[in-house]
């Protein structure tokens, strides 16, 4: 049997006991994220910095997370290159007090696809300049053994498209990723059913990111507690040792039986 | 051969060609556009936007609209306010409030007038404002825009403008001085409509202000606005097609911009002429759910131009951005008189009462989605910038 207690998640020296992020950027009000994340159990949770705004009555997003036990992982939403992420990180370290930092650099605002040269220089100067960086990246094993290589916390390879809600598109990737990364993989966006964060815990994933699926939800609460149980059965499977699938039957009388 | 403006592709395009597809669209066309989501392109834009639509398929526009919205922007509202500058202009448009033959008194803020407005603005908790003027060189120039960027820049996350259309090398310096964002309508792109509407002054170029989009892209503006005033041109199908055009041009060419649409409708206002069509509220609603389809990362705004219940109604089908409590004339935030106004605002609630309203229905207003330090980047020192302690420290409203 699983000991639940021990399997414990533990990013840049610090141990989590649950393995679901929580992003912030679509719920439909401070309060309604609030529930979610005490719901879920979540203990990281995301925040763009062009929308945090901590010294604002109209900020709908921190003062809801203050009192929570809870890591708060600023992001970089926005930048579109090295120089403008490592200057928002500096800012966010100043404004919100925290060197944990998920670098995000998307020039393109359509499909907001992260651009891998400037995610390795950011991490690479973030690093020397004591963040701790969880890179969101394209499922791209060699990136991710790059960026691991320049030291980051954590890498947060893509299923599929932010927002897409497609599921782990970039599977054959991904499992490369975690076959031979050392430091947690974290799956990062696309992710819209608990069915698809089960299914990247039981390739090995150590955490998932969600935000769209459940802030969008009719039930946001329910559906964040349906992610927090989805871990924890994949997680569980993980553990266990799933029986691999086969495409085709396994004989019943076998063929070499009359071998003695 | 790529096209190297936007221009070249647009003379290449027959409005009547365009006219009369959308007119033959027949209902399977919709459906299967429908199932395609907008991976149809320009041509699903065409079916979506047919007469045979908006009569048989609205609902279904508007649940798909609904859906994307959702999927992409999740239950946020962006809010912003309009800050009129200037009401000098040296065009005679036949369907404006600042047209140069009105007789309305001229007015253009100073700085001090600029920062009363301000003040006000952030007193309601506004963060992301556009300046807005006539179009007039000689009184608003680059250099005065330039001074109200510089002077708004400390007390705001986020500044766009609408003014004249303006050279590449003016917006860059405009962007250095903290710019975001340009919002230039185009008006209407059926040329012949233009000239008849734009009577006299610089914005009787089509061309000009056609390639001004190219001009800002070059520059490399982080968002644009587009769109086309919807009741100058009697086939509004075709204007917004050209719209649509436009708008993917310049998604595939300047890939690094953000892009938002309006959908303004001819109001009444101090002009001379009654608009050559009237939109009704299921033909805006198909505009927007259209594009919403067309793009599903377009962001959208309905202006305070709609009465509070069209825009309460309309919001779950495709809006991300809204102004509100929007003042259409200069120093109009400090001062009651509302006789300099460019449009009549039919919304005339309070911020208040639009975030009330936004609860209401589900939605988080959204007062900060930017922060001045992003446009800072190029020329100050990362260790001294935190938006809102700087603003906290410079706070000097009138």
């Amino acid at each position: 049997m699983i000991e639940q207690t021990t399997d414990h998640l533990v990013v840049g020296g610090k141990t989590f006991n649950s393995r679901v992020f929580i992003g912030t950027g679509k719920f439909s009000s401070g309060l309604a994220l609030s529930d979610v994340v005490k719901a879920s159990g979540t203990e990281m949770v995301t925040v763009a910095m062009k929308r945090a705004n901590p010294m604002s009555e109209h900020d709908s997003i921190l003062k809801h997370l203050q009192d929570q036990k809870i890591q708060l992982l600023p992001n970089t939403s926005g930048v579109r290159n090295a120089k403008e992420a490592i200057f928002v990180a500096q800012m966010a370290r100043e404004a919100l007090q925290t060197n944990w930092l998920k670098l995000e650099i998307h020039p393109d605002p359509k499909y907001l696809m992260p651009d891998p040269t400037e995610t390795l220089i950011a991490t690479k100067e973030l690093v020397k300049d004591g963040f701790i960086v969880l890179p969101y990246c394209h499922a791209d094993p060699v990136l991710c053994k790059q960026l691991e290589d320049a030291g980051s916390a954590a890498v947060m390879p893509l299923g599929s498209p932010i927002g897409s809600n497609k599921g782990l598109e970039s599977r054959e990737f991904l499992r490369i990723i975690i076959e031979q990364v050392q430091i947690p993989v974290v799956v990062d966006a696309g992710i819209g059913k608990p069915s698809h964060s089960s299914e990247a815990f039981e390739m090995g994933a150590d955490a998932v990111l969600i935000n769209t699926a459940i802030a969008v939800a009719k039930d946001p609460i329910g559906m964040s507690i349906a992610f927090s149980l989805s871990a924890k059965a994949g997680r569980a499977g993980f553990l266990s040792g799933l029986g691999s699938s086969r495409n085709r039957a396994s004989a019943t009388s076998p063929l070499t039986g009359f071998l003695k | 051969m790529k096209d190297d403006k936007y221009l070249n592709l647009f003379n290449q395009t027959e409005w009547c060609d365009i006219s009369s597809r959308i007119i033959k669209t027949e209902k399977e066309d919709v459906e299967r556009a429908l199932l395609r989501e907008g991976k149809g392109g320009l041509e699903d834009f065409i079916t979506l936007i047919s007469p045979i639509a908006g009569e048989y398929y609205l609902e279904s526009l508007a649940s798909l609209s609904n859906l994307l919205t959702k999927q992409r922007f999740g239950k946020a509202i962006r809010l912003f306010a309009p800050m009129y500058l200037s009401n000098e202009c040296n065009n005679v448009c036949d369907y404006c409030g600042f047209s140069l033959g009105n007789a309305i008194p001229r007015k253009t803020l100073t700085p001090v007038e600029i920062l009363k407005d301000a003040g006000i603005l952030r007193k309601m908790g506004f963060e992301h404002v556009l300046l807005v003027t006539g179009e007039s060189a000689r009184v608003v120039d680059v250099k005065y825009i330039g001074e109200a960027l510089q002077l708004l820049r400390p007390h705001f996350s986020n500044l766009s403008i609408e003014v004249q259309p303006l050279y590449q090398n003016e917006y860059e310096e405009l962007i250095e001085k903290g710019l975001h964002s340009v919002f230039v309508y185009q008006e209407t792109y059926n040329r012949e409509s233009y000239s008849k509407h734009h009577k006299k002054g610089k914005k009787r170029n089509f061309d000009w202000r056609l390639e001004t989009p190219d001009r800002l892209g070059r520059a490399k503006i982080k968002k644009m606005g587009l769109g086309c005033l919807y009741g100058l041109t009697e086939d509004w199908r075709t204007d917004a097609y050209f719209a649509a055009q436009h708008l993917q041009y310049l998604e595939k060419k300047y890939w690094q911009t953000t892009y938002s649409m309006s959908f303004p409708r001819l109001r009444p206002c101090h002009g001379d002429s009654e608009p050559e069509v009237t939109l009704k509220d299921r033909d805006l609603v198909q505009l927007l759910c259209t594009f919403r389809i067309f793009s599903h990362e377009l962001e959208l705004s309905i202006s305070t131009r709609e009465s509070p219940a069209f825009r309460d109604n309309v919001l779950p089908l495709g809006i991300t951005t809204m102004s509100a409590g929007s003042k259409t004339n200069p120093g109009g935030y400090a001062n009651e008189e509302d006789s300099l106004e460019q449009f009549e605002i039919s919304d005339d609630r309070t911020p208040k009462d639009i975030c009330s309203m936004l609860r209401k229905y589900n939605y988080d207003p959204v007062w900060k989605d930017w922060d001045s330090a992003y446009d800072q980047i190029q020329t100050t020192s990362p260790k001294k910038v935190s938006a809102s302690q700087s603003r906290e420290s410079t706070a000097i409203f009138i």
